[in-house]
């Protein structure tokens, strides 16, 4: 017996480090390296060739980037996306994930469109909106002239007062779906007896939205909250298509000056610096959500555990 | 009466939604078959006289149905790659006590944290030192990569909810645990595992970054490559390039048609776990 018992030991020993082996080198090797090397390369003056970068400049890509201003541009452009994801996208997906929760005949087909934004690709997107919003034949401007508000035209995406708020319509186009779909998942864990409770005690639409809706979706809308903040950290694909971050850099992100400099200008090193910026201003919003949701971990346990199933 | 008027508005909004999304696919459906001439002075009627050339010569050409081809192999080459993997790994993380499990697991799960656009710069100059780029691997492999940590945590909870005296049995009936795990744990978690497929294929087919970087020869190129060096190309004949997107909006619509429940479920999943 005893002898049998060790050598399932020794089987489970093997069994868990031969199956962890491939993922692990995959990932150590794949993902782990590079965001190594990208923090060892940020405290060289690198042109990216030959073996390892030699020439040490300590904190100096750091400082410049304090001095650039492009990137303190990045920043300024990135939190007014970020601004109006917040306050016009999320109430937007809110609001409609809440209404296909409503009994609505072709509430499926809806659904199905909604999200159908989402499965094309930023490229696909960016070229289609190019079109869209073309100053003559776009279909932007057409379709205000039409209606009559031809005064309105603009050039849109080559207009540096416009730009920024063409591409956050793009952005909404594409990802709303997304974040629809999310919070409408939440909202079909919530308990049913909760909201007939409430309606047998009288309360109103709005009062229930406010004491039992609400409250219950925190979670979902937090993680959803949370993953509009990352993503437009990360911002790239989109802008790089539709404006390749002009014009005069009024639609340029985080991630297109770090493509500029690393890709076009061959100075690594100070790219390598924007990356780990980026990935540290990405960790403080993860760790301030992870710290937001530890505090509330009760709330949200009541939510999770319908989608636990 | 006020019942009527608020299923009345609720529709309304759904089709004010539904038109902003659909009328710019129509247009760039339609624009395909105009020439610039009628793009400019008849944007939103039917085509007169429609036009086929622009899809005909795309859809006659090598190019459209070589990056389709490269799209497709790359997704599947990588769904398998990032499924076996995780699988792997997720079973041991399901099943298996063992010191440091946790911080393993968390070690994966921080890999959420990290995006193609942090890592692609050192990423590249990786895949330049092995001898990878203009070659589908060096795509293949870091988006596998980096989608093994979405992928373990799906796994890992569904491999978890598997009662255990299932195992027990198997390894009591001489089952090796490779043995139960390909026969008996696969097999059972198949809805998971299309989950996370279609979730691997999706990102797969969407990446652009990384494909941008490592393909300079153009018979490497995925579909949002080409698309995107087809715009530049032919910028002032926007006919041809809406045709171009049309066309190359189809297979992904397409899949989103056949698996639309998998890819909401595995969203949904994904982040309510994450």
């Amino acid at each position: 017996m005893d002898r049998s018992l060790r050598r399932r030991r020794l089987t489970d020993r093997i069994t868990i480090g031969l199956f962890l082996l491939p993922a692990l080198v995959l990932f150590g090797l794949l993902v782990i390296t590079p965001i190594l090397l990208a923090g060892y390369t940020s405290f060289f003056r690198w042109n990216g060739f030959g073996g390892l970068p030699t020439d040490f400049v300590g904190l100096d890509n750091f400082i410049r980037l304090f001095d650039d201003p492009i990137f303190l541009g990045d920043l300024r452009r990135g939190a007014i996306l970020l601004v109006l994801s917040v306050t016009v996208q999320m109430p937007l997906a809110l609001g409609l994930a809440l209404l296909l929760n409503q009994k609505l005949r072709g509430r499926a087909l809806y659904r199905v469109l909604f999200f159908a934004p989402y499965v094309l690709s930023e490229v696909i997107t960016a070229v289609l909106f190019t079109m869209v919003f073309s100053p003559n034949r776009g279909l932007a401007n057409q379709l205000l002239t039409v209606v009559g508000l031809g005064h309105l035209n603009s050039t849109w995406l080559s207009d540096p007062s416009t730009v920024l708020y063409s591409v956050f319509l793009v952005m909404t186009w594409k990802y709303f779906g997304f974040h629809m779909i999310l919070l409408l998942a939440g909202r079909q864990n919530i308990p049913k007896e909760l909201h007939e409770a409430a309606a047998t005690d009288g309360a109103g639409g709005w009062q229930t939205f406010r004491h039992i809706t609400l409250p219950l979706l925190a979670p979902t809308i937090r993680i959803s909250l949370f993953l509009a903040v990352i993503g437009t950290i990360q911002l790239f694909d989109l802008v790089w298509v539709l404006t390749g971050g002009g014009p005069l850099h009024a639609s340029e992100t985080m991630a297109v000056t770090m493509f500029q400099y690393g890709f076009q200008r061959f100075e690594v090193g100070y790219a390598s610096a924007i990356s780990i910026t980026m990935f540290l201003i990405s960790l403080f919003f993860a760790v301030l959500y992870q710290r937001f949701v530890l505090r509330r971990d009760l709330e949200g346990a009541m939510t999770n555990m319908g989608a636990q199933r | 009466m006020s019942e009527r008027l608020r299923t009345l508005s609720l529709h309304a909004i759904s089709v004010i939604v539904g038109l902003v999304i659909v009328v710019p696919v129509v247009f760039a459906l339609l624009g395909g078959f105009k020439d610039n001439f009628q793009l400019a002075n008849n944007p939103f009627g039917l085509p007169s006289p429609w036009i086929p050339d622009n899809y005909v010569e795309i859809i006659g050409s090598g190019t459209f149905w070589r990056e389709l081809f490269n799209s497709t192999m790359i997704a599947v080459a990588t769904a398998l790659i990032v499924v076996g993997v995780a699988a792997l790994a997720s079973f041991v993380f399901a099943r298996y006590a063992f010191r440091g499990r946790e911080l393993l697991f968390l070690f994966f799960t921080i890999g959420l944290m990290f995006p193609f656009a942090v890592a692609i710069l050192p990423l590249f100059i990786l895949l330049r030192s092995m001898g990878l780029l203009d070659n589908p691997l060096g795509v293949i492999l870091p988006q596998a990569a980096f989608g093994l940590p979405v992928t373990i945590i799906i796994l890992r909870s569904f491999f978890r909810a598997i009662p255990g005296e299932l195992e027990e049995a198997a390894i009591l009936d001489g089952c090796t645990p490779f043995g139960f795990f390909w026969r008996i744990l696969l097999p059972m978690a198949r809805p998971a595992i299309a989950t996370v497929s279609v979730l691997a294929i999706v990102a797969s087919w969407n990446n652009f970054m990384l494909p941008l970087v490592v393909f300079n020869d153009p018979s490497w190129w995925t579909i949002p490559v080409g698309v995107q060096q087809f715009q530049g190309q032919y910028a002032d004949e926007s006919a041809k390039v809406l045709a171009y997107v049309v066309l190359a909006m189809v297979p992904a619509l397409a899949f989103y048609a056949i698996a639309e429940r998998q890819l909401i479920g595995g969203l949904t999943a994904g982040s309510t776990k994450g």
